[in-house]
């Protein structure tokens, strides 16, 4: 269980991971000292792995698609689904891989270039793969929401009065 | 045509907060740091209950006190987070917003010749409501050297023996102070003795940012003695739904029913549906607000004590309430040059009774880039007049 003030200083590290120690001690009241030593515990248990930007690739003049591809898998003795996984983990393009619950086992997220890259990968890479018994892949036509946050409509929103009691 | 209104309208005084509006209304590229509701909007699994609702054709009058459903919900909740006992059927009324259920309280409580005595600074809505009923008003200080707690020496001055009623607010409005167990326990025993009835309006309940919020109706002996007003305005991001709700002794809500019946009949079926589904939803829709609101306040009240200015640390509600005496000005003056030279709307905190003199209201329902900005133009409008 995450403590009270631990919560608190996950809550503005997600916000804005930014911040300096000292910001984030403004914003938490926890000290500096703790903020940095907790968050390089964090860091070295794996718990924070990464830090980057969410970004609207859909801005910019880039060419730049995205696929979740679903993976029915033929059982296969002796290899349990982690070992299967792991197969697919080294190839750039896959960013993601989840175990699934439903009709299909994992699911895979893919970024290309276009279309066609993608379908090529596929073709090329995971259909021949014996664990393979059957592929979905579903292309993103448009990001409406991703990570909380909203890509469309934000500037849309309604003002509040200037002063209200 | 001002001849045929009646004399209690007529002397009746249009909110400190109005002129404000007006002018900062009036300007270009203003940051406000002036308004009193969230920046959230409602959860959206209220919003969708209310629009399945209406879908469905739920477009009717409800009961007078309100849905049953949302009584029976309310009073479970009331149990759940404030530990107190209510009756859905006689010991809780469903209002347009806690701000009718204040009016109807006192409209119940009070006749000329009676006096109530009102914390000041304090919300605005309590004097007007009272000067309606033709009580006399008696403010009774909130001091900052005390956090803005109500002191009971203080409730002894201003009290009369036609005084009925006693107004207790808190988290509170406009300075974010709170008052634990032991800070309201004198005051318990204050109202036993002088037989005070009191209008606790705690709908800023949810929103502590430390320990655990005591209702003043929980205190001994002040169940019955207390009107709980309370409402979803606030902790669930729906001011403009027009959404709150009494409980108390019944025949205390009996009688405010009655007066519901003829002025209102009931609150909007749409809202109380939405209600109903954000009180079954439990916490969850409201954690996340409380966490992003505790954050804002600390940035606000490090940015003005930075600045120079003494801030009490709020522990309620989503308003910092600093004392802005270091710069000679009055709480209007400030205000007014904040707005002229900076392009910065906050309130006076004399729009909130004449206690509220040497300090000014600014909410952090804003978003922390808005506050930055705003917390660095106050800096340089103060660090010009500040003397050392
Ligand atoms: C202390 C207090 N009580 C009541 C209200 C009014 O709430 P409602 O929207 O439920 O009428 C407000 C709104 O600003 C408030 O600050």
């Amino acid at each position: 269980m995450l403590s009270e003030e631990d919560s608190r200083l996950l809550h503005v590290l997600s916000q804005d991971c930014r911040l300096t120690p000292e910001e984030l001690s403004i914003q938490t009241g926890l000290t500096p000292d703790y903020i940095s030593k907790k968050i390089k515990q964090w860091e070295n248990d794996k718990v924070i792995l990464k830090y980057s930007p969410l970004i609207n690739y859909d801005l910019l003049e880039e060419e730049r698609v995205t696929a979740l591809i679903d993976l029915k898998l033929l059982s296969q003795r002796g290899q349990g689904y982690d070992k299967i996984a792991q197969r697919f983990l080294k190839f750039p393009q896959i960013k993601s891989v989840y175990l699934v619950s439903g009709d299909y086992d994992l699911c895979l997220i893919i970024e290309g270039k276009n279309m066609h890259e993608i379908a090529q990968f596929v073709s090329d890479k995971l259909s021949p793969l014996d664990v393979i018994e059957a592929t979905s892949t579903r292309f993103i036509m448009r990001r409406y929401k991703q990570d909380g946050v909203e890509f469309v409509g934000e500037e849309e929103r309604p003002q509040r009065l200037m002063i209200t009691p | 045509m001002k001849h045929y209104l009646s004399p209690l309208v007529l002397n009746l005084k249009p909110s400190g907060i109005r002129k404000f509006f007006d002018l900062a209304s009036s300007m270009e590229g203003v940051i406000s740091l002036g308004v009193g509701e969230p920046d959230f909007t409602t959860p959206w699994v209220m919003t969708e209950s209310a629009i399945f609702s209406l879908e469905q054709g739920q477009t009717m009058y409800t009961s007078n006190a309100g849905l049953v459903e949302l009584r029976r919900e309310l009073s479970k909740y009331m149990a759940r987070k404030q530990g107190l006992d209510y009756n859905p059927d006689n010991e809780i009324l469903i209002t347009v917003g806690a701000s009718e259920a204040v009016d109807l309280t006192m409209r119940a409580l009070l006749t000329p010749g009676d006096a109530i005595l009102i914390p000041d600074p304090s919300y605005v809505a309590y004097a007007g409501c009272a000067a309606m009923s033709g009580a006399e008003v008696h403010y009774v200080p909130l001091r900052a050297e005390h956090d803005f707690r109500l002191q009971v020496e203080d409730l002894q001055m201003a009290y009369t023996p036609n005084c009925k009623v006693l107004v207790l607010s808190f988290p509170n409005n406009p300075t974010g102070a709170i008052m634990t167990r032991e800070d309201l326990l004198p005051i318990a025993r204050f109202a036993s003795e002088k037989d005070l009835l009191i209008i606790s309006d705690e709908i800023y309940s949810d929103l502590t940012y430390q320990g655990n919020h005591t209702p003043f109706a929980n205190l001994p002996l002040m169940r019955n003695r207390t009107i709980h007003v309370s409402g979803f305005s606030k902790a669930y991001a729906m001011t403009g739904w027009r959404i709150g709700y009494a409980c108390g002794h019944p025949d205390i809500i009996e009688a405010m029913t009655r007066i519901h019946q003829y002025t209102i009949m009931c609150a909007p079926i749409m809202a109380q549906v939405a209600a109903l589904e954000g009180l079954k939803s439990g916490d969850s829709p409201k954690k996340e607000m409380i966490m992003e609101y505790d954050r804002r306040r600390r940035l606000m009240v490090h940015g003005f004590r930075e600045m120079g200015l003494s801030c009490f640390e709020p522990l309620g509600a989503f308003y910092v309430f600093p004392d802005i005496t270091v710069t000679g000005l009055r709480s209007e003056e400030f205000a007014e040059q904040l707005l002229h030279e900076e392009k910065v709307a906050v309130v006076p905190g004399t729009a909130f009774g004449p206690g509220g003199e040497g300090h000014v209201r600014c909410s952090y329902a804003y978003s922390t880039e808005q506050i930055s900005e705003a917390l660095f133009r106050i800096k340089r409008f103060v660090q010009k007049r500040i003397k050392i």
